[in-house]
């Protein structure tokens, strides 16, 4: 009970790039253990998606057929099967919304300890050590986790992608889906609507979050929008609050933009904010608060009130 | 029908907190509801004034402190609300997901809603998965981060809008009873009214322990275990702008310009 098995994601046919993240986290964790990277692939065109999956650190790789896109009940079969035939040390998915919907049953199912959104992982002699953040990420803390094997979910945008290619048996691996127990019907998607400004194409973005404390104050960072021509885009609470259309919400399941400068305003840079701003050139960060996160990834930091910083600048700008 | 709604006291750290070997202490810890359980909340609440649910029901896993809480979930429109605790629970064993779970399960099971709302996560831990665990545990359907939903009592389903990354959206059809876990932006939650506060506070909480719930010692011996907490490494090239906010300003100011997105 050495190996690993890593299962990635995918979605209308294309491979997420989470799961070239996972199998690079994978491939060192399965050096680490002496042990095999498995990795699998649940779903959609599995030929198509194994030929990316052929990495530098992948032993095997394992495609199981079943639908074309993510259904919880049959991904839970299937990597209860998978687990079962393999028995693997770690079973590794990234921290992702469909990882939400189906590995904590993983983890009931099989009866194991589950760790999610870890941002490093390590094997001790006490047991598999993970970092995860704590309070909106203001804070790190090790979880160890004292029994093995155990399930494991990764932050995207903390590894590498695996690079090389080489040439990986690709099995396909056969299992009776039990078609009594799949009791959840994805019946389509989605997307968004276009909204009313485009966020992605914006040289200048000013981010506004909930620092900003009431609709009223945004005439603070309309001014500056306006003397310096900048657009502006908001963080999720904003949205939520009806403040903003969504097309200006940035971050995970919002836009991913990628500005020459992101002025973040009042925004403490939780990660599903962060996930949307990394691609930006330079950031800039105004905030109270020392320790937001927001500042661990800004070029220039002003611990600072928006109240008082913004008009200032706004003013030696005009 | 009855929705049960399970409700998390989260702790924030305050601005300025300093960890003491390798723990943040006491004093530094704000506590309040759970962001994405008031949205949950909000939306059971909505179901009963509509006439759809009759009661709504909240748990709780957490110490006497978590009572005020409670009280502030009871004041926006719970109608009762149970505290799981016990000094068996304090330390390692909750930093297991499955033992939420397993805590909770009882308390679903005897109250036999039709429906589990739970927020997405917890705002301090941010594990993400009590509620995709419990509904695994009682053996029932879930859906996992849920933007809206509609119940069709004659099918016995609910129909779910689940919320991907990069504004994709998925509509899947679940059979009842289920948990969904709650994603913010689904409602407004209302704020407690003066009045709901005072009411509440005269509100029993029904508290359990562990063993009442038949939950053994055995099943909480920690698989997980914390350790030393620790500030995030800085990314160490973050320029810090010291001075008053004109100097700050114009700090900010002299970058725009040197990134070319501002002309002097
Ligand atoms: C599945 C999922 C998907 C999500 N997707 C997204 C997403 O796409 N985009 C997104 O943004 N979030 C997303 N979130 C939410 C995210 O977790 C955070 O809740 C959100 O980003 C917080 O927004 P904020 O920084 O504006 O607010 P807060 O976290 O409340 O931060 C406000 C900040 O303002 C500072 N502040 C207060 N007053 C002042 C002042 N006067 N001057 C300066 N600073 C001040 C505070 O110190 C604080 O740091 C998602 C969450 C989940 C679970």
């Amino acid at each position: 009970m050495s190996d690993v098995l890593a299962v990635v994601e995918h979605r209308r046919g294309e491979l997420r790039d989470v799961s070239l993240e996972l199998i690079e986290a994978g491939a060192d964790l399965a050096a680490e253990l002496d042990g095999e990277l498995h990795v699998a692939v649940i779903g959609g065109n599995v030929e198509a998606i194994a030929d990316r999956l052929n990495r530098d650190g992948v032993d095997v790789i394992h495609t199981i057929a079943d639908g074309a896109e993510f259904n919880h009940d049959v991904y839970v079969q299937a990597v209860r099967a998978l687990y079962e035939t393999l028995e693997p040390a770690v079973v590794l998915a990234p921290h992702t919304v469909n990882a939400l919907d189906y590995v904590p049953a993983v983890a009931v199912d099989l009866d194991l300890p589950l760790v999610t959104d870890v941002i490093d992982v390590e094997v001790t002699e006490a047991g598999l050590r993970t970092t995860r953040g704590l309070y909106e990420s203001k804070i790190e803390a090790t979880v160890t986790v004292t029994e093995r094997p155990c399930v494991v979910t990764l932050r995207p945008g903390e590894w590498a992608r695996a690079g090389g290619v080489s040439s990986v048996p690709v099995e396909a691996f056969e299992f009776e889906i039990e078609e009594s127990a799949v009791d959840s019907h994805v019946e389509g998607f989605e997307e968004a609507g276009a909204g009313d400004v485009d966020v992605t194409a914006a040289d200048f973005l000013i981010g506004v979050g909930r620092g900003i404390g009431e609709e009223a104050n945004l005439s603070v960072i309309e001014d500056l929008a306006e003397v310096t021509d900048a657009t502006i885009a908001a963080s999720r609470p904003l949205v939520d609050n009806g403040w903003f259309d969504t097309s200006r919400q940035v971050g995970q399941s919002g836009k991913t933009v990628s500005p020459d400068v992101y002025l973040a305003v009042g925004i403490s840079g939780a990660v599903q904010h962060v996930a949307g701003i990394k691609g930006a050139n330079t950031i800039i960060a105004v905030n109270t608060d020392p320790h937001a996160p927001i500042f661990d990834i800004a070029d220039q930091a002003i611990v600072g009130d928006l109240f008082e910083v913004i008009p200032e600048l706004t003013d030696q700008l005009r | 029908m009855k929705i049960l709604v399970t409700f998390a006291e989260v702790a924030a750290v305050a601005d300025n907190f300093e960890i003491e070997d390798g723990a943040v202490a006491d004093r530094y810890l704000e506590y309040d509801l759970n962001e994405w359980d008031e949205y949950a909340l909000e939306a059971a609440v909505s179901l009963r004034e509509e006439g759809i649910a009759e009661e709504v029901v909240t748990v709780t896993i957490g110490p006497e402190r978590s009572a005020d809480t409670i009280r502030m979930a009871l004041a926006k429109g719970a109608d009762r609300a149970i505290r799981i605790w016990g000094d068996d629970l304090e330390g390692d064993p909750l930093e297991d997901v499955s033992t939420r779970a397993a805590l909770m399960a009882p308390v679903v099971e005897a109250e036999a809603p039709t429906l589990v709302l739970s927020g997405v996560q917890a705002a301090d831990d941010g594990y993400g998965s009590t509620g995709v665990s419990l509904a695994r545990t009682l053996g029932w359907q879930w859906g996992a981060v849920v933007n809206d939903f509609t119940l069709d009592r004659e099918a016995d389903s609910v129909r779910v809008r689940r919320e991907l990354e990069g504004g994709i959206e998925e509509l899947t059809t679940l059979s009842l009873p289920a948990v969904l876990t709650i994603q913010t932006g689904i409602n407004d939650p209302r704020y407690a009214s003066l009045r709901g506060l005072q009411e509440a506070q005269k509100q029993e909480i029904d508290v359990q322990t562990p063993a009442e719930l038949g939950v053994g010692a055995d099943r909480l011996e920690p698989r997980l275990e914390r350790g030393e907490l620790t500030e995030p490494p800085s990314r160490g090239d973050t320029e810090y702008v010291e001075g008053d906010p004109p100097e700050q300003a114009t700090a900010i100011a002299e970058q725009l310009i040197e990134s070319g997105v501002v002309q002097e």
